[in-house]
């Protein structure tokens, strides 16, 4: 059995863990991040993309828009390349209070996060797809980041300052040593073989499954992992983060994020972070709330519809998991359970992601007896998949074939991803699974959802990975199946339409379902609404 | 209210209009506008309509620096439109790209110029055509020509027309109407009838009066298309505004307008309005009652009140070519029925995709090679059925065509006009004397 040892080890690998491990390695600790499936895998690779200006929490949580607006204007300077500064808007529509307008501009006033009223004509003057019938406008530095790309981003620092980062390991159980936890028992997935990872300090950033990871040493962590439901609109139909001027409720928020536009999302609490099922009355509730945003949004294809799980935490029960604070929850199991080696960092929201990451370090370093100061605050995050320095925008990618005339070289025509581009993430990347690469450069995430690109990508997979047919092959299928789950919810008009022809060159032409090979891999992902948990075998290991 | 077919129809119902790139949700990447896309089978600076439509416009935003340049090679044939089996309208989103280029001035200057030149036939008309003798000498001359190539990137081997020696609208005015007409009816020469070719305008009034037609020729701009193709909107919006300004009248008291340039009546019919998001109830009320002369000439032969006895025969053996432009009027081949009627007349259609000169596309120095090879099937064609002319509806095609074989072109209504006895001039005539 293979053994590692390290200083710190980290527990998850979305964008809290990420951003201990880069804290960690820049402050000059060894450190190790684990991850059970990809990077992002979890809740960071699922949620509508929103960098909060903290608008959304000035009433209601006033701590976390501080830290929102705090954290925004960090990121912003520090990793640029991630986000998209589209602004966004509070929008008051004609079945909310306009008197709510007033609270929430003092309360933005309070909370530190900047905020004008401008005229409606103004605001459709920008987005003319918004309701013409809003009763008033906000404007507040909302913006929209590629959580995908900023997790990869900031694991590139922590790499380039000695971190190492494995995905595909599974922790088994902590390992306990007395009353101190002295690391981790994992499963490399990818070479079906334990590792044991011992380390001074564990750290737990397992998001929703933090609780689960405790709960291998029996400590009790209290997650409650809510749902949230989200559909994506196959194209920009607004280009503004628009979000309901009221108290947050369900369906309340538009996010342009790349090519799609986001509605999100329902909050409903679930017993299992990876099981749970996308219910018809969440997409219905979805499309009639964004269209009250955007009337035109029922005359639009959606593209695709998936959930994610809120890593909520609160030490005594409540019911509705919306009244939980966002803000983030650091647990020192020292004093709360008399172990030591072992921390815990949960609850909070991407945005808050490196403030968490400062947190805990710092926390870290207490544990062990040294100061060293946090610098992620001033530290640019490089982009292992190109440009630094400024803000994303939508024309990026047409910007960049159409000055390189990369016509012929486009692998995924909806995405604008060319040859070299998945090239360079299945040579240089950490890409185990095609769905792997997708999250490294959006391979197959446009209208057609990989109806196009999925084989030409396999084809250039299989060539460069020399691997044997079949493991090439079930790549190809996982893909397809993970594609397929996030088209079942929304399975009407164009997509339906698209879907039948996607259908027909999988399975009619290719024959991709009596491929040589395994149904489905072990490395397949791992999120499964119910209703196809029976239908896949490997849903249940 | 009783229906006739030359009776306009003012009580048209408005409907909601959402603009072009709204169809890209349609597209299901299937391909099939790529491999019919004649400018992308012989180019590799054209992506393909697929690439430039649906997929781009995903990633444009208005108010950001737009990021295009290869959508420029987009000839805007339509023939991606016209095979798309969801909908998607391919060449006005194309179109519209073109004018934020346009409109962010990202354009060189030599070519905004140049553009801005030949996308203006009505000024070049009026400028070139009072000293038509000098005019033609110089666009005759290599000389000429060489400086048009020096200084505005015009093609040097792109067949241009040459000036006429009278004004159509002109001859018009000197032109006897017929005593009792019972029927009136709007003619819209646009500008080639107007300053290059107006044989087609006397055939075309001939052919209406000989129906029993007066007709009338309201004073009338350029319909603002090859402004349109050219991404100038703005210039293209005042020409369409003057023409609704100078026609609605005569629809609102009922008369419908007809024109033999098939390209100025689709303008009016829907290419002007939906580009520019035009769609005032007078422009929609223009559009409804714009037609194509050979679709009127059809109304009024389903209604049986087209003259089809006495017509002369004409014993020759044609190659018709239907302008991408013109299939986008969605209308079937008109031109075909109306020709059929002449005894001894064979007509032997093209199925060649495009021309290639694209309005004003063929006389760039940078596209004009690849009009040539998007013409080359249609050329070829051409040159088999070996008539001593060959019959087109849009006068760009018929001076590209008969540049590129040597046979003349003429327009389907001289040869109706011919059929009915009338004295036709130019490259007709010389065949049937």
């Amino acid at each position: 059995m293979r053994t590692i040892q390290t200083e710190v080890l980290v527990i998850g690998g979305g964008a809290t863990g990420m951003g201990v491990l880069a804290d960690l390695a820049l402050r000059g600790f060894k450190a190790v991040l684990v991850e059970k499936r990809d990077l992002t895998h979890g809740t960071t690779g699922r949620y509508h993309g929103l960098l909060h200006s903290g608008g959304r929490y000035v009433v209601k949580d006033p701590k976390a828009a501080t830290e929102c607006i705090e954290e925004n204007v960090i990121l912003r300077r520090i990793m640029p390349h991630c986000i998209e500064d589209t602004g966004g808007f509070f929008v008051v529509t004609p079945w909310d209070d306009p008197d709510f307008g007033d609270t929430f501009l003092q309360a933005c006033d309070d909370t530190g996060v900047p905020s004008e009223e401008i005229d409606v004509a103004v605001m459709l003057r920008e987005e003319p797809n918004l309701n013409a019938q809003m009763q008033r406008c906000f404007r507040v530095p909302d913006g929209s980041a590629d959580s995908f790309l900023a997790t990869q981003s900031v694991a590139e620092l922590g790499r380039q300052h000695g971190a190492q980062v494995l995905n595909y390991h599974e922790v088994k159980n902590l390992i306990q040593d007395g009353d101190k936890i002295v690391g981790a028992l994992c499963h490399d997935l990818v070479r079906d073989e334990d590792v044991t990872i011992y380390a001074d300090i564990t750290v737990n950033a397992a998001g929703a499954w933090a609780g689960k990871i405790a709960g291998t040493i029996g400590i009790e962590v209290n997650i409650m992992p809510g749902k949230g439901t989200m559909i994506a609109a196959a194209h920009r139909v607004v280009n503004t983060v628009v979000n309901r001027c009221k108290m947050p409720a369900d369906g309340d928020i538009i996010v342009p994020a790349h090519t799609v536009a986001i509605i999100g999302t329902t909050d409903e609490r679930v017993a299992d972070p990876e099981h749970f099922a996308i219910e018809p009355w969440e997409v219905n509730l979805m499309m009639e709330e964004a269209a009250k945003l955007v009337p035109v949004w029922k005359e639009t294809r959606m593209l695709r519809c998936w959930g994610g799980v809120r890593p909520l935490y609160q030490e005594t029960k409540v019911a509705d998991t919306r009244d939980v604070t966002r803000a983030y929850t650091l647990l020192d199991h020292e004093t709360r359970d008399g172990v030591t080696g072992f921390i815990t960092i949960t609850g909070g929201k991407w945005t808050t992601f490196r403030q968490m990451a400062e947190v805990t370090v710092n926390r870290v370093c207490e544990k062990l007896g040294v100061e060293r100061p946090c610098t992620t605050a001033e530290t640019p995050v490089p982009n292992p998949f190109g440009h630094t320095g400024s803000y994303h925008y939508l024309g990026q990618r047409l910007a960049e074939v159409e000055k390189e005339k990369k016509f012929d070289a486009l692998i995924c025509e909806c995405e604008l991803v060319t040859r070299a581009d998945v090239e360079h993430a299945i040579t240089k990347g950490i890409a185990h699974t095609l769905d792997d690469v997708r999250r490294d450069i959006r391979l197959g995430m446009g209208p057609c959802q990989g109806g196009f690109c999925t084989y030409r990508a396999a084809g250039i997979w299989h060539e460069l990975r020399d691997d044997p047919v079949e493991v090439t092959n079930v790549t190809l299928r996982d893909f397809l199946q993970e594609r397929w789950k996030g088209l079942r919810p929304i399975l009407w008009g164009q997509q339906l339409k698209q879907e039948r022809l996607d259908e027909l060159i999988y399975l009619s032409v290719l024959n991709a379902d009596h491929l040589p090979g395994e149904t489905a891999s072990r490395l397949g992902p791992a999120m499964y609404e119910k209703g196809s948990i029976e239908d896949n075998p490997k849903a249940v290991t | 209210m009783t229906f006739n077919i030359w009776g306009a129809q003012t009580d048209i119902e408005l409907m909601p209009h959402r603009p072009a790139e709204a169809s890209l949700d349609e597209c299901i990447k299937c391909n099939i506008c790529v491999t019919a896309c004649p400018v992308t089978a012989v180019t590799d600076l054209f992506p393909g309509p697929k690439y430039e439509g649906p997929q781009a416009a995903r990633f444009r935003q208005g108010q950001q620096e737009t990021p295009d340049y290869s959508v420029d090679y987009c000839s805007g044939c339509r023939v991606c439109n016209m095979v798309c089996p969801n909908g998607v309208r391919i060449a006005e989103m194309n179109a519209r790209a073109r004018a934020t280029i346009v409109e962010q001035d990202k354009v060189p200057l030599k070519h905004k110029v140049r553009n801005n030149l030949i996308a203006r036939p009505e000024t070049l008309g009026k400028l070139g055509q009072p000293v038509y003798p000098i005019s033609n000498f110089l666009l005759g001359s290599g000389f000429g020509r060489y400086f048009a190539d020096l200084f505005f990137d015009i093609a040097p081997k792109a067949a241009l027309p040459g000036y006429a020696s009278e004004k159509f609208s002109k001859w018009a005015k000197k032109h006897e109407k017929p005593a009792q007409a019972q029927r009136k009816v709007v003619y819209f020469h646009g500008c080639s009838t107007e300053y290059y070719e107006p044989r087609v305008g006397k055939a075309a009034v001939h052919v209406l009066e000989a129906n029993g037609f007066e007709v009338l020729i309201p004073p009338q701009n350029c319909c603002g298309l090859p402004l349109l193709s050219n991404g100038e909107f703005d210039a293209a919006q005042k020409y369409h505004e003057s023409n609704i300004k100078k026609l609605i009248d005569y629809v609102k008291q009922g008369y419908v307008i007809v024109g033999t340039s098939t390209s100025c009546t689709l303008t009016l019919k829907e290419e002007a309005p939906e580009l520019l998001s035009f769609y005032t109830d007078d422009a929609m009320l223009l559009a409804g009652n714009t037609f194509d002369f050979n679709e009127f000439l059809v109304h009024l032969l389903d209604a049986g009140e087209l003259r089809t006895a006495d017509l002369r025969p004409i014993p020759l053996t044609l190659a018709y070519h239907p302008p991408c432009q013109y299939r986008a009027h969605r209308i079937g081949f008109p031109a075909l029925e109306v020709l059929d009627l002449i005894p001894e007349l064979t007509i032997i259609k093209s199925e060649a995709a495009c021309c290639g000169v694209g309005g004003t596309y063929g006389y760039k120095a940078e596209k004009y090679e690849i009009s040539m090879e998007v013409g080359r099937p249609l050329f070829e064609f051409v040159h088999e059925v070996n008539g001593p002319v060959a019959v087109c509806d849009s006068e760009t095609c018929r001076w590209h065509i008969a540049g590129a074989t040597g046979v003349p072109n003429v327009h389907p209504v001289e040869l109706l006009a011919a059929a009915y006895g009338y004295e036709v001039e130019g490259p007709l005539a010389d065949v049937l004397r």
